[in-house]
């Protein structure tokens, strides 16, 4: 760091002196001071988006050794290759040939491919995994939710990515979802079978389609997603990155360690990490030995016929929707109910909820500040509990879409295992909704009384009148601090029905109705502890604070004016 | 040692030697003798026996005469290749109800299940057990027969055999275990939900090539673990259950290094 604008020394070494001539130049080291200084907060969470954008690395770099071997051609060839002995002579495209080549034929080339596969399913996985860390933790408000949409349109493309490459060896697996997807795009009103044709190029399969994915997923779409990343980062380096509530941190300032050294060096550890994990699963593990499941033949349709784990939410809402009595014909247009319900409106709502769930959160909460400590879970019950029923429904679509293997597997009726899973499908998130409020706000109550009465200490100490009583260690200063710094959002405020002059107000009718989901969002709540009521609690002296506060008034079940409070 | 040299030239000595040698003589052919009277011929008595065994272990559900009960099919035409899949892979005698009969230890010896199958046999013609040359794996051709499992078998057994589920509680058994035999055995007679797949239908020699390709599965992958060759959703749940706990195990691991 000798090489600032502001050193009058002239650079002696010859590292310093080509320092020197850029900065010169381009004033490139006022940049690199501010990066190398720039402060990131420590936590492991942090680091699972790192995942995400390393896999991503190691999908590009494996992606590029395939490239090298792979044919995307639909054009019919015998296969000659001498491994594996199931495929000689067969008939198969040359995608197809291609891919079993460089699998068995190209030096690495098993490896490659595995390890491009397992990157491709981490990839997901992560993305996925650092979302659920941003949105139970709320790193998604203001000013971040554009970032929030950003990564929202990441996730989509990732899935994009997954299922162009997915369906690119043209086996019989792949070509199976391809006529799904094609079922799919039929099922949309009036154009759905233009639509379908001029996918396909015609009568599906046809010969266009492998050519077509094979530009999205190698062109396309990555360019899309590394041009998101590159927004994605910048924005997290514009909005500085949020940090997790303690003491001393507020949302003005960034706790946290310089980018060089440490950050830098665990981030490079992890990326080696990463990419080791990956290549041991590529090395060791089998992933779409597409050999097995034959080239595409549009008659075949294999049992255990899934797509990767990330799709099986919509095979899952395919495989539980009833297909009976579901699909009219209209004015000669078919109305397929049976596929467009679960493979397009099911996902689309999943996903616009993904999209407006900020906007929506910042309205109900009529919170129009900026947000750099990031919320404990339990302290945004509703969120929260929002998050695992959003969870608890993919899971459970997931799970169906798996729901032959679970019968063979545990042994039980596939049919029983649909019709619990369609009933389940309603109930489960509703549930999960409510078991999860309640841990939360269970959890806000013991953290009031640890505040207010500090912890057990297991002994126990006898007065001189023979009363018995515990004593409570207080809890100290970073404790309580986490403890009480947050806020209890309450239901809106609204302005009344008519103006002063009795004049009805415009606007109340859209009021009310936002004021009636804040309320579902904030009635029921756990206040924080007040110093007022920390000094109560002491004042009670050490020993008979057990009284203090009986029968929970904490929990308050508030109007939406909030005049019930005390 | 010492004890027996000293005791060679003892009295009793070829009387011994002479019982211990018509026991070995009388083991080995024990052990051996029967495995000739399994084959293709059965002879009046196998099938004497096999009624015996039949009427004990059989006839309360398949009826006396194996003319069948509303409880159970008859038997009557099923062929022997049935009898031998179902007895020999502890199907039958089926022990409960249920959505399909389940494979469980066999209660028949080889002895038993040929005298049952020759019983049957001898009711009425039915496709017979094969030979072993038929069911020679390394006779086969693998590619002929992975085309034709995935054009017969794969949608209930999954591709590489590994099985499926079918509905209200039947399934599709995995087949990497299944004797050669046996999967000709089904083959040709069908059972529970199985179609049969008689010799117009699918070759004896194209139903070599089919259990060659089973059999070649039985290799295990190029890749690495097959994990179960389920597919994605086996494959997901290790993208999981390794490589997310990994990784997120060593982002917890960076993380708690104190900086």
């Amino acid at each position: 760091m000798s090489t600032t604008i502001n050193s009058p020394a002239e650079p002696t070494t010859p590292a310093g002196k080509a320092a020197d001539f850029l900065d010169q130049r381009t004033k490139i080291g006022v940049l690199t001071k501010q990066l190398v200084r720039k402060v990131f907060p420590d936590h492991w969470s942090f680091m699972l988006g790192e995942i995400a954008l390393f896999s991503f690395v190691v999908l590009l770099l494996t992606g590029f050794f395939l490239t090298m071997f792979f044919e995307p051609s639909m054009e019919l060839t015998e296969y000659h290759g001498e491994h594996p002995a199931q495929l000689h002579g067969q008939l198969m495209s040359v995608a197809f040939a291609s891919t079993v080549e460089m699998s068995w034929e190209v030096r690495g080339g098993l490896l490659m491919r595995q390890m491009h596969h397992w990157a491709a399913l981490v990839f997901l996985a992560s993305m996925v995994v650092h979302m659920m860390r941003v949105f139970f933790t709320g790193a998604f408000r203001k000013p971040r939710e554009l970032n929030w949409l950003v990564g929202t349109s990441l996730l989509i493309l990732g899935l994009g990515a997954g299922f162009t490459g997915y369906s690119l060896p043209d086996d019989v697996l792949s070509g199976n979802g391809l006529r799904i997807t094609d079922g799919v795009v039929k099922s949309i009103p009036v154009i759905g079978s233009y639509m379908s044709y001029f996918i396909f190029g015609g009568e599906f399969p046809g010969e266009h389609i492998i050519p077509r994915l094979f530009t999205l997923h190698i062109l396309l779409i990555p360019a899309l997603i590394l041009a998101l990343i590159g927004v994605h980062l910048f924005l997290m380096v514009l909005n500085k990155h949020t940090q997790y509530p303690g003491g001393g941190r507020t949302d003005k300032n960034v706790v946290g360690v310089p980018a060089v050294p440490v950050f830098a060096t665990k981030m490079v550890g992890n990326f080696f990490i990463i990419f080791g994990v990956l290549a041991l699963m590529g090395g060791t593990m089998a992933i779409n030995n597409v050999w097995n499941y034959g080239p595409y033949d549009p008659s075949l349709v294999s049992a255990g016929a899934q797509p990767d784990w990330y799709m099986l939410f919509l095979e899952g809402s395919l495989r539980l929707m009833p297909g009976q009595g579901t699909e009219w014909v209209i004015a000669g247009y078919t109305l397929s109910l049976n596929v467009l319900i679960p493979a397009v409106v099911i996902p689309g709502m999943l996903f616009t909820f993904l999209f407006v769930y900020p906007f929506l959160e910042a309205k109900v909460t009529g919170d129009h500040r900026e947000h750099h400590v990031l919320d404990r879970p339990r302290n945004r019950p509703v969120r929260t509990a929002l998050g695992v029923a959003f969870l608890t429904a993919f899971i459970i679509l997931a799970v169906a879409g798996s729901n032959d293997l679970l019968a063979t597997h545990f042994v039980m009726s596939l049919n029983a295992i649909t019709w619990a899973l369609r009933i389940l499908f309603f109930v489960g998130p509703v549930l999960a909704f409510w078991i999860t409020k309640r841990i939360c706000l269970g959890l806000q109550r013991k953290d009031r009384e640890l505040v207010l009465h500090g912890h057990e200490t297991g002994r126990i100490v006898r007065f001189a009148n023979g009363e018995y009583i515990e004593v409570h260690r207080p809890v100290d200063e970073q404790e309580r601090w986490l403890r009480v710094n947050y806020e209890a959002y309450r239901p809106l405020e609204i302005a009344p029905a008519t103006d002063a002059r009795g004049v009805r107000r415009k606007g109340y009718r859209s009021d009310r109705r936002w004021q009636r989901i804040s309320r579902f969002f904030y009635e029921d709540r756990v206040e924080p502890v007040t110093p007022a009521e920390l000094a109560a609690a002491h004042a009670h002296g050490e020993h008979d604070e057990i009284e203090a506060q009986r029968g929970t008034p904490e929990l308050v079940s508030g109007s939406a004016s909030g005049e019930r409070e005390h | 040692m010492k004890a027996l040299a000293a005791r060679r030239h003892h009295r009793a000595a070829p009387v011994v030697l002479l019982l211990l040698a018509l026991l070995v003589t009388g083991g080995v052919y024990a052990v051996l003798a029967p495995s000739p009277a399994t084959a293709d011929t059965a002879s009046t008595a196998d099938i004497e026996t096999g009624k015996k065994l039949f009427q004990a272990n059989c006839a309360t559900c398949h009826g006396p005469n194996a003319e069948g009960t509303s409880e159970a099919p008859s038997l009557v035409g099923v062929g022997a290749a049935a009898v031998d899949f179902q007895v020999s892979t502890g199907r039958m005698p089926m022990q409960m109800n249920g959505p399909q009969a389940q494979e469980k230890p066999r209660q028949m010896n080889e002895e038993q299940t040929a005298a049952l199958a020759a019983y049957v046999a001898s009711l009425g013609p039915g496709p017979s057990i094969p030979t072993e040359e038929q069911v020679d794996a390394s006779k086969g051709d693998p590619a002929s027969g992975a085309a034709l499992f995935w054009t017969n078998c794969a949608m209930c057994h999954n591709a590489v055999g590994a099985g499926g589920a079918l509905s209200e509680g039947k399934w599709a058994p995995e087949l990497h275990d299944v004797s050669e035999r046996n999967i000709y055995n089904a083959m040709v007679s069908g059972p529970q939900s199985m179609p049969v797949f008689n010799d117009a239908n699918i070759t004896p020699e194209e139903k070599r090539d089919i259990i060659a390709y089973i059999v070649e599965q039985r290799d295990g992958s190029a890749g690495g673990l097959t994990l179960g060759s389920l597919g994605p959703v086996s494959e997901g749940i290790w993208t999981w259950v390794v490589g997310m706990v990994l990784l997120i195990g060593a982002a917890v691991w960076i993380g708690a290094k104190s900086s």
